[in-house]
């Protein structure tokens, strides 16, 4: 699959090290269409190729967008881009948040850090279809109040009587007046019936998996609860087995998993 | 009118507790408020009390030479606040402020010791509570020291 050319038509800084990309086709070769959870490959010509998820709303696919953390090479490169500049896409890949089969449950959804951006999608899918759903609840963790993502957009979703949303941060800095804690925390109050809930989680792995477990001593099946395995990806198609483990593709079989299926693989470190 | 009892039996911290052990537990207990900004307990002084916040939120803060009080983390609505009470040498390790306006059960740990020291079986029901608070606040400050949304992680 070659990557197709699309051309940055706005930059948005979202913190000091994460910044969001909005891109439009450079030819109209028909529409993209994504499901909430799935990925692209984006590629900044003559420096690489990363995974970085879609955080757009899927009801509206005409514009592409990605936020992405700045770590290392592709990433500080791609923060250079500016308006106008064209970068390589090739998508969409992996398996989805499970947005139909939470259909009639609690939904509980789960952010750490830039884990928000792939959960994003999934939020404007069911806040499209609010009535199918019952309670629906955002609990969203942070480095400080500085490293929150999609700050406007959370202030609006706040002041929605249909969705509850959590916020906490790990060191309160300035004149924060919010929780303080991990976001793990914030799962033993969260309004959600536990017998009754859908959770979909994303952050990183050790946060992930506090997370699965608090869920599970909540009362939430290990089979309700879905997180996404961001390891390093090459291929995105399952050709290379960069993202092997067993019989598992991270990049075609996931990177949204049950938990019941990569419980294991959140104790191992590297693939 | 909800009464302490009611509101204290009802609390899951205090969920199969023995009716004869709420009413001991409820001869220990006063309503009290504390408004935004105000101090519940210091770091350092006796701890002679417990509370189960009803309203509003508290920060847990430690004070750090050159950098002042730091919030390790809030309590908030049906959370326990304070486990000193319960264990030698009885002083408080953080300060407890509340931020905004907050409604709590204030109980008191001078009294209740002395229930626990006549009745062993209350003084285990309630060790066993507590135990589980103390481990939740060790885990919470175990994943803050992780830096979970670290780069690195
Ligand atoms: C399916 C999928 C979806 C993703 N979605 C997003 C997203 O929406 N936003 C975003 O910012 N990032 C996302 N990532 C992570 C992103 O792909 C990596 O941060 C990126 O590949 C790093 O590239 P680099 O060249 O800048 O860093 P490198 O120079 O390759 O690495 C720099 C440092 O980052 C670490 N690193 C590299 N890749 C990852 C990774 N996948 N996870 C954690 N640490 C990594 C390396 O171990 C190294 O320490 C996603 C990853 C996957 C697999
Ligand atoms: S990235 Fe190549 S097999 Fe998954």
């Amino acid at each position: 699959m070659i990557p197709r050319p699309y051309r940055i038509s706005r930059v948005h800084r979202e913190t000091a090290d994460t910044f969001t990309l909005e891109l439009t086709p450079v030819q109209e070769d028909g529409t993209f269409s994504f499901a909430p959870g799935q990925f692209n490959m984006l590629y900044v010509f003559g420096v690489g190729e990363i995974p970085i998820s879609i955080s757009g709303d899927p009801g509206n696919p005409g514009t592409l967008v990605h936020t992405t953390r700045v770590v290392g090479t592709v990433t500080r490169a791609m923060r250079k881009l500016k308006r106008g500049d064209v970068i390589g896409v090739r998508g969409p890949f992996g398996r989805h948040w499970p947005v139909t089969e939470a259909e009639g449950n609690d939904v509980v959804i789960v952010a750490g850090g830039i884990g928000l951006a792939p959960l994003r999608p999934a939020l404007f899918h069911i806040l499209s279809r609010r009535e199918k759903y019952g309670k629906v609840v955002l609990l969203y963790g942070a480095r400080t109040p500085e490293d929150i993502l999609y700050r406007n957009q959370l202030s609006r979703w706040r002041a929605q009587f249909d969705l509850e949303v959590y916020v906490t941060v790990d060191r309160a800095t300035g004149g924060w007046r919010g929780s303080v804690g991990v976001v793990t925390t914030l799962i033993p109050r969260a309004p959600f019936d536990p017998l009754n809930t859908v959770a979909m989680v994303c952050g990183p792995e050790v946060m992930m998996r506090f997370s699965a477990l608090e869920l599970q001593k909540r009362g939430v099946g290990p089979d309700n609860i879905f997180l996404s395995m961001e390891r390093n990806m090459k291929c995105a198609v399952g050709f290379c087995g960069h993202c092997q483990f067993g019989p598992t593709f991270l990049c075609k079989d996931g990177p949204v998993f049950p938990y019941r299926r990569v419980k294991d693989l959140l104790t191992i470190w590297e693939l | 009118m909800e009464t302490l009892e009611r509101i204290l039996a009802e609390h899951p911290f205090f969920a199969g507790l023995d009716a004869r052990h709420i009413q001991l537990i409820v001869g220990c207990a006063a309503n009290v408020r504390f408004d935004a900004g105000q101090f519940i307990f210091r770091e350092g002084e006796e701890a002679n009390e417990f509370y189960v916040i009803r309203h509003g939120k508290v920060a847990l803060e430690i004070f750090v030479p050159g950098r002042g009080p730091v919030t390790i983390q809030t309590l908030g609505e049906g959370e326990i606040l304070g486990w000193s009470w319960l264990i030698p040498p009885y002083h408080w390790h953080f300060n407890a402020r509340a931020v905004e306006l907050t409604r709590a059960i204030a109980l008191d740990g001078r009294c209740l010791r002395v229930k626990c020291e006549d009745d062993h079986d209350l003084g285990y029901e309630l060790l066993k509570r507590f135990a589980h608070i103390v481990e939740q606040r060790l885990q919470a400050t175990r994943l803050q020291l992780l830096d979970v949304y670290g780069v690195h992680s």
